[in-house]
């Protein structure tokens, strides 16, 4: 019973609906008739009565007229709107109707005026302001803030009175103060409207207040004093930025550069093969991500939570790997380690050119990092963000494996004194493998964190080798807190020259520093003090 | 009669080596000009090249030497020194051109021109006159060499610091050649070169008189070299290369004998750079990338360092290995290269030289033992 009853509802809309919709397109179809005239003042007429109609075409109507792509047909006088050139696609202006293609020179067209442009335009822009849609309404509302239309004027009123959305009133009171601004309202009128602008205080703001300072009454005065307060606000903001960007930087060059302190600390070895540890975690990731995608795509979110573990597990192995069969034969002999590694870092970028190819690989971002999150005036991506908090956790992760652990303690003592640390008991053959095996396992994992943020190509750990002996150096060795205070300081210091100096620049100019840095302090910031250094 | 004395006493491989670069010097010139082309004797001019580029790859390696081998200076940056060389010599190349430009510009080089640059940057003045360019050849590798120094071994940068901001020091300048607005052209450096001193850079005959320059500047750097590491001075170098800290208690300024050693050397690989330049026919900002210098440091630890006559050897091997590998198996060169590195470390602790010659091997073990950082010193 209440089936039958609702389907008859449902057929009684239906029905009202379409013969409405009929409706709209006959009264469309007479109006847009009247158009086919010389007269100007005839065509305003008929345009002021296709407005009316508010017919859904109205708008498409419009803009074919304004762009002179409403034609008449000469062979029956039927008005269409045109697409393409010489031989055009042409289709019926009251209903959309596809009617084929038709020569230009079969076409007449609607010649238009200003005022008419005007006129449309208008009508264009309160269209889209009582548009169902309230992002439509937004864009139409900012739209007008930017293009400071007088002609607007009246539509816009109209739908301020009628808004419902905060948002969207919002918008829309302050391109009416922009209008404000624009018109010859009494001053009082001017200042307040100054205040609205002021208060949106985004780039357009900062334009429109710019061009209305340029006289010299009080309304000029008003302009200027906000637009200084915006700037002012606009550079806070601006620092906030590259801080950001540079701890996020600051962040990338810890990942890859903790194990290499680690390595260097302990063992007084540079391992020059680090770089391509963080490019076979990229690789890894690479690899988990591949085998997601073709046997289980719903994990693909987590991949990088399976990454890191397998990513740490393969570099660490090779790295006590290299340990047992190269470096420790080469102890007390620094430089020819260094020789080795890189030897060593040839070998292993070789051999993933031979396996991957020489072409950068697609590594993808899960949907949690992709994105950004829009803080203030500036706007962060998700995986900036997300790199910050993974080397916080590594960072940390690691402090706590140096302090609190059997195995921490062991290397902390092999570090400050190798002979006594041996003298005591401690295995230090063993805590040299393992201390080479965590260092190149974090750099495994850093490179599952910066296969997010760059390409993932055999070469990828060449580009971070030099920025991270250069963390190393100028933090100092043995001691991570050194090695995070330089990262970061090194980031930073990088994205607050970048503007002033531009990138390349601003890296060299961060290259002599540390330089001059190393002359002045030789053993970094966080030099390790007692008999240990003279080792 | 000077030239005799070093000679007195010096051992056999630097004596056989002297020999070999002056029977280079007149066998392939010889051999390219004078036999015709037809005959399986006749040296082409591409080979011609190839050799003096290996040269002066072997000149790189051997200032390497007297710093590393001698002094225990372990630079990663002579790349640089090498490169700055090259563009002094570049530079003068480039006035050369005068208005045989693409632009014919008779005063600014092309890529000036095309960057809408008016007038000639102040540094580049003075390098259209050959003397003068080659002062510079030898003095602004010196001079950075000199200022790097001073503060690295004052400062008492050594070991692995000092290697590492050496990398560091050829990487900023690459970064910087990088850059147009250095005025040395950027990413394409200087190339198109004409002529030298009036003469055509691609003739026959000035070719095989840069192949006579580029022998008897090894030569003469061999000779250098050997005086040098013979003479008293050199004596204390080898002394702070074994026990630094104890050098420096017998009352010896070992901060103003690394800085001599590191000066003379690069102008030694400066040199080498200059003579490198119009035989490649082109210097670029990539000469300056780190894996160029660590590679140089390789061709003297391969040869044997701290006798002289190895690097110049390891440079010419390994330089002949790369070409012939780059083309045969391409693929299989960086394991060839990366394989060396590893082999010669653990391996050969002195290099080829120390291999072929068993009395040297058995002089230096003691030396090699007493390196060891963790030595009471």
């Amino acid at each position: 019973m209440t089936g039958r009853f609702l389907i008859a509802l449902v057929m009684a809309v239906l029905i009202t609906a379409l013969t409405a919709a009929h409706g709209n397109a006959a009264e469309l179809a007479t109006e847009i008739k009247a158009l086919d005239t010389a007269s100007f003042a005839q065509k305003e007429k008929a345009i002021a009565a296709i407005a009316a109609t508010g017919d859904a075409r109205v708008a498409a109507v419009m803009t074919a007229l304004s762009d002179g792509k409403l034609l008449i047909r000469k062979s029956d006088r039927l008005v269409v709107i045109a697409a393409g050139k010489g031989t055009v696609t042409i289709e019926n202006g009251a209903t959309g109707a596809a009617l084929g293609e038709a020569a230009e020179t079969d076409l007449d067209k609607i010649a238009i005026n200003n005022k008419i442009r005007r006129q449309i335009n208008v009508i264009l822009g309160s269209l889209t302001l009582f548009s169902e849609d309230p992002a439509v309404r937004l864009a139409a509302a900012n739209d007008i803030f930017r293009s400071r239309d007088l002609s607007s004027l009246q539509p816009l009123q109209d739908a301020v009175a009628k808004e419902q959305e905060p948002q969207v009133k919002l918008a829309m009171e302050q391109a009416l103060a922009a209008l404000t601004l624009m018109s010859d309202a009494p001053e009082a009128e001017k200042l307040a409207a100054i205040l609205t602008v002021k208060a949106r205080g985004d780039q357009d703001a900062m334009s429109l207040l710019a061009s209305v300072a340029q006289g010299s009454d009080a309304v000029a005065g008003a302009a200027a004093e906000a637009l200084a307060t915006l700037e002012q606000t606009r550079s806070l903001w601006e620092s906030v930025q590259n801080a950001v960007y540079g701890l996020s930087l600051g962040s990338v060059l810890l990942l890859a550069a903790i194990g290499l302190a680690i390595t260097f600390g302990v063992m007084g070895v540079i391992n020059m093969a680090h770089g391509e540890m963080v490019m076979i975690g990229a690789y890894v990731t690479f690899m988990v991500q591949d085998v997601i995608r073709s046997s289980a795509p719903s994990l693909f979110d987590y991949s990088l939570f399976i990454a890191i573990p397998l990513a740490f597990l393969l570099t660490a192995l090779i790295g006590i790997a290299i340990e047992r069969s190269v470096i420790r034969f080469l102890y007390g002999r620094p430089l020819e380690t260094l020789l080795a590694t890189w030897g060593l870092s040839l070998i292993l970028q070789q051999g993933i050119r031979t396996i991957f190819g020489p072409t950068n690989r697609e590594v993808g971002t899960p949907s949690w990092m992709s994105g950004s999150i829009a803080l203030g005036e500036i706007t962060l991506t998700a995986n900036r963000l997300a790199i910050i908090v993974f080397a916080a956790i590594v960072f940390a992760a690691l402090l706590l494996l140096l302090r609190h652990t059997r195995f921490g303690l062991e290397m902390r003592a092999v570090t400050q004194n190798r002979q006594m640390a041996s003298a005591m008991g401690i295995h230090t053959a063993r805590v040299d493998a393992l201390t080479f095996g965590l260092g190149s396992g974090i750099a495994g994992i850093a490179g599952v964190a910066l296969s997010q943020i760059d390409n993932v190509s055999p070469n990828l750990g060449q580009s971070y080798i030099i920025d991270s002996f250069m963390v190393v150096v100028f933090g100092g060795v043995g001691n991570l807190w050194g090695t995070l205070v330089a990262a970061m300081t090194l980031g930073i210091a990088n994205k607050f020259l970048e503007p002033f100096a531009g990138a390349v620049l601003g890296k060299i100019l961060v290259l002599v520093f540390i330089i001059l840095f190393i002359q002045k302090r030789p053993r970094g910031l966080f030099a390790l003090k007692g008999r240990a250094v003279e080792a | 009669m000077i030239v005799h004395r070093l000679l007195r006493g010096t051992d056999r491989g630097v004596l056989i080596t002297l020999a070999l670069i002056l029977l280079l010097t007149i066998l392939v010139p010889a051999l390219h000009l004078l036999i015709p082309a037809s005959s399986p004797i006749h040296v082409p001019a591409y080979a011609m090249a190839l050799i003096g580029k290996y040269l002066c790859y072997a000149m790189l390696a051997l200032s390497l030497d007297l710093v590393w081998g001698y002094c225990g200076i372990l630079s990663l940056g002579h790349g640089a020194f090498f490169a700055l060389g090259g563009y002094a010599m570049g530079m003068y190349l480039m006035r050369q051109i005068g208005s045989r430009g693409v632009y014919g510009n008779p005063d600014l080089p092309d890529f000036m021109v095309f960057l809408n640059w008016t007038e000639l940057p102040w540094y580049w003045h003075g390098f259209e006159w050959f003397p003068f360019a080659a002062v510079m050849v030898l003095f602004v590798p010196g001079l950075l060499a000199f200022l790097f120094g001073f503060f690295a071994f004052r400062a008492r940068v050594s070991g692995v610091h000092l290697s590492i901001i050496t990398q560091a020091l050829t990487f900023a300048l690459m970064l910087a050649f990088f850059r147009n607005d250095m005025g040395f052209g950027g990413n394409n450096g200087l190339t198109d070169f004409k002529d030298i001193l009036g003469f055509n850079l691609q003739s026959t005959g000035t070719r095989a008189t840069f192949f006579v320059a580029t022998c008897l500047a090894l030569f003469a750097s061999l000779l250098l070299c050997l005086a040098l590491t013979r003479s008293r001075l050199g004596a204390v170098m080898t002394a702070i290369r074994d026990a630094e800290s104890r050098t420096r208690f017998l009352g010896y300024r070992v901060e103003a004998f690394k800085l001599f050693a590191f000066t003379v050397s690069a102008c030694i690989a400066g040199l080498a750079g200059a003579l490198y330049v119009p035989q490649v026919g082109i210097i670029n900002p990539g000469e300056f990338a780190p894996a160029n210098s660590i590679e140089a440091v390789i061709w003297a630890a391969i040869g044997g360092r701290g006798t002289l006559f190895g690097p110049i050897l390891g440079a010419v091997l390994v330089n002949f290995a790369k070409s012939w590998f780059t083309s045969a198996l391409p693929e299989l060169w960086l394991f060839a290269l990366g394989g060396l590195f590893l082999a010669v470390t653990l391996f050969l602790p002195r290099g080829l030289a120390g291999l072929f010659d068993r009395r040297t091997a058995k002089e230096a073990t003691p030396q090699v033992a007493a390196a060891q950082p963790e030595a009471a010193e």
